[in-house]
């Protein structure tokens, strides 16, 4: 029973619960500011994990993952997005979602469909770490749906970053964080494709004069 | 100094310095020699593998072995020689007024860099570096895709950014899952990412998680294969980028990203065989042998319908990613040996047919195949160089590509025969969509006012006598290598 769970089991389990929560909003979310805030607030839940598991585990490497995470998804990425979006003059524009009905019944056979994935997974029969894959699986497959039914530059990048941080919940929860060499690796690309991606805004927007990605279609196999 | 730093340090210092200077004139022979400085590295590396065996292991983060060495040699040389075409060749565009000394800085040290992440890729001992590598791979060619600033660039660069993004976020996925399973058998978690250490262990891998982190890594590390239907990235970043990326990125980066996928193959494989009665063990062949085949016949039929001289040969590359990653599939010492030769012969002609695709728009003045005609007659060189190019990766004996293409047939015919008909039709069906394009090009009538450009067909000439040389006798310690690595990959040895 959940009850029975240590106190720290059910406050990851919680976490966990709300990281996946703040997935289902960002893909319905139509502003490009509350976006951009929803994402700042799954990077904070995700760091909050991290330190509760660093506390937990006395894993102390933890901690600077933590940090990291808090410096780079809650404040650093944002804050350049928050900047772009205003330098673009896009803060206003709605970004609407097509059928999002449709959306949030597919994102959430996604999510049965990872529990259904890790189910067999005998290492895991009895702990909560089946759940916080399952769901860090789902986070990762949710942003894949937003990257597909967003067809704005803006909110692709959002949609690759929440993936990210699908990713980075699924190494602190499941195995109390990757080796140092590999989180510092990652989190520099992190941070180098959230630089590339903002000069790409200014690209794609002297290109084609906006930033729907959806008129990027020049270049398909079709018969002339 | 040790050949390693040397192999790793020359092109990642060179890279900084060209971010620095390589607005001036002598960034691009800089360029040259750096890339010929780590060639030599490189070999230096392969002579020391050659004579004391492999390199660093158990607790080191570097591994040497005779799979990863030889690639490490070919990914230098493929550098160099394509630096070496790259000179003329961005001069030229610089000329012509398409780029401005600037965008060429940034052209020189993502060159660079490019192959940095490569040779970290291949000589890393740790599956998390390898991961890193992979994406600083993606992000340091992403700038030189949308390098002409036109609207098909930018498009392109936005494709390849986010579908590798995505493919490759998918694969940290499955790396992730790797590390928990690793996290059983290797208490250290310091070690629980090094392949030599999983390798040792691979039979104590829960198998069930490894057979998940084996899907997300083949789709994951397949994106940048150009896997069927991850690919459609592949065709757009290759045309519309500079043509020595095109040879660079269709030579080395989906030889990397297959590398990467054949290693963990390799443990998952170890930790199915351990348990069995959980899955096929042969699970991951079949998977790798389902998307190779569909890559390879897929591509072979979308060769008929280009119009664009360097998607034309991008699909090639898909064509021929596909069949490697079906010998791969298909396991046994054969096919593996095959699957290894393909990879240097595909990586040796391909970028050689790059470099003379670059030559042979800068005639025509256009990458349109309907604009190109009557290259034999313009340049014979070119000419020429293309035909027998194309003729090359079309598997004519007595070429590299022939002998591969017939040990894999064989090793089919062995094991799974039926399988033989899809693949003699596929090579069909590639070859009648090359040859249907190449013919005009070379042969054809020559339009008005085509003149020779400034061309240095040496990286070419140099890359096919290779390719002949590996047709009609492979050098005993290549021949010990490819044997070596495909007792690693398959459990038996060949020779």
């Amino acid at each position: 029973m959940l009850t029975q769970l240590p106190l720290y089991q059910q406050a990851i389990l919680t976490l966990a619960a709300m990281i996946l929560f703040t997935s289902f909003a960002l893909l319905a979310q139509q502003r490009v500011l509350s976006m951009i805030h929803v994402f700042a607030w799954q990077g904070l839940l995700v760091a909050a994990t991290t330190a509760l598991v660093a506390y937990d585990s006395g894993a102390h490497h933890l901690y600077f993952s933590a940090a990291l995470t808090l410096a780079l998804k809650v404040l650093l990425i944002p804050w350049l997005l928050h900047r772009l979006v205003h330098r673009l003059g896009i803060h206003r524009q709605p970004h609407a979602v097509a059928h999002p009905a449709v959306v949030l019944m597919v994102a959430a056979a996604l999510v049965i469909f990872a529990y259904y994935v890790t189910l067999p997974i005998h290492q895991l029969a009895h702990s909560i770490t089946r759940n916080t894959i399952a769901i860090s699986m789902a986070v990762v497959l949710l942003g894949m749906l937003m990257l597909i039914t967003r067809n704005k530059a803006v909110s692709q990048v959002i949609g690759f970053m929440s993936l990210e941080n699908g990713l980075f919940f699924a190494a602190v929860a499941a195995t109390h964080g990757m080796p140092m060499v590999v989180e510092l690796g990652v989190a520099f690309d992190v941070l180098v494709a959230a630089v590339i991606f903002g000069v790409f805004f200014f690209h794609i927007r002297d290109s084609i004069d906006s930033l729907d990605v959806g008129r990027l279609n020049r270049l398909a196999e079709r018969e002339e | 100094m040790s050949a390693l730093q040397l192999t790793l340090g020359i092109p990642l210092l060179s890279s900084v310095l060209l971010g620095l200077y390589g607005q001036r004139p002598w960034a691009a022979s800089f360029n040259l020699w750096a890339a010929g400085a780590g060639f030599l590295a490189s070999a230096w590396l392969a002579w020391g593998v050659l004579t004391h065996g492999a390199l660093g292991g158990g607790e080191s983060q570097f591994y040497i072995d005779s799979f990863n060495v030889y690639l490490i040699t070919l990914t230098a040389f493929v550098g160099a020689t394509t630096a070496l075409f790259s000179r003329p060749y961005m001069a030229q565009e610089e000329s012509s007024g398409r780029l401005s000394a600037k965008r060429l800085r940034l052209y020189h040290a993502s060159y660079q860099g490019f192959l940095f992440t490569l040779q970290l890729a291949l000589s890393t001992n740790n599956l998390g570096v390898l991961w890193v590598a992979m994406e600083g791979a993606t992000l340091s060619t992403v700038l030189l895709v949308s390098l002409y600033r036109t609207p098909e660039a930018i498009e392109a660069a936005w494709k390849y950014f986010i579908i590798c993004g995505v493919g490759i976020a998918l694969a940290l996925f499955g790396t992730v899952l790797v590390y928990f399973a690793a996290a059983q058998a290797l208490p250290d978690p310091e070690q629980a990412l090094l392949w030599s250490e999983l390798a040792h262990h691979r039979a104590e891998l829960e198998p069930v998680v490894m057979v998940i982190a084996f899907v997300f890594l083949l789709v994951g590390y397949g994106t940048k294969v150009g896997l069927v239907p991850m690919h459609t990235w592949l065709p757009d970043a290759h045309s519309e980028g500079p043509t020595p990326m095109s040879a660079v990125l269709s030579g080395l980066l989906l030889n990397v990203a297959l590398y990467a996928v054949v290693r963990v193959k390799i443990l998952t494989d170890g930790a199915l065989a351990a348990h069995p009665g959980v899955h096929d063990p042969h699970l991951p062949g079949y998977l790798m042998m389902g998307f190779g085949l569909l890559s390879f016949l897929v591509a072979g039929l979308f060769l008929h319908r280009q119009r664009d001289i360097k998607r034309l040969f991008s699909y090639s590359s898909i064509e021929h990613m596909g069949l490697m990653t079906f010998a791969f599939g298909l396991g046994g010492p054969l096919a593996t040996f095959a699957g290894l030769l393909h990879m240097t012969v595909h990586s040796l002609t391909k970028s050689a047919i790059f470099i003379t695709v670059g030559h042979a728009s800068h005639i025509a003045g256009s990458q349109g195949m309907e604009q190109i005609r009557g290259l034999i007659r313009t340049q014979p060189a070119v000419g020429w160089g293309l035909l027998i190019g194309t003729a090359v990766i079309a598997g004519f004996p007595p070429f590299g590509v022939f002998v591969s293409e017939f040990l894999l047939l064989s090793a089919t015919m062995a094991t799974q025969p039926w399988l033989t008909l899809p693949l003699l039709v596929g090579l069909g069906v590639a070859f009648a969509g090359l040859f249907r394009h190449v013919q005009p090009m070379v042969y054809g009538d020559l339009p008005e006012g085509q003149s020779a450009v400034r061309a240095n067909m040496w990286p070419v000439a140099i890359q096919l006598a290779l390719v002949l040389w590996l047709g009609l006798a492979i050098p005993a310690f290549l021949a010990q290598w490819f044997d070596q690595a495909t007792f690693l990959i398959s459990g038996e040895s060949l020779l």
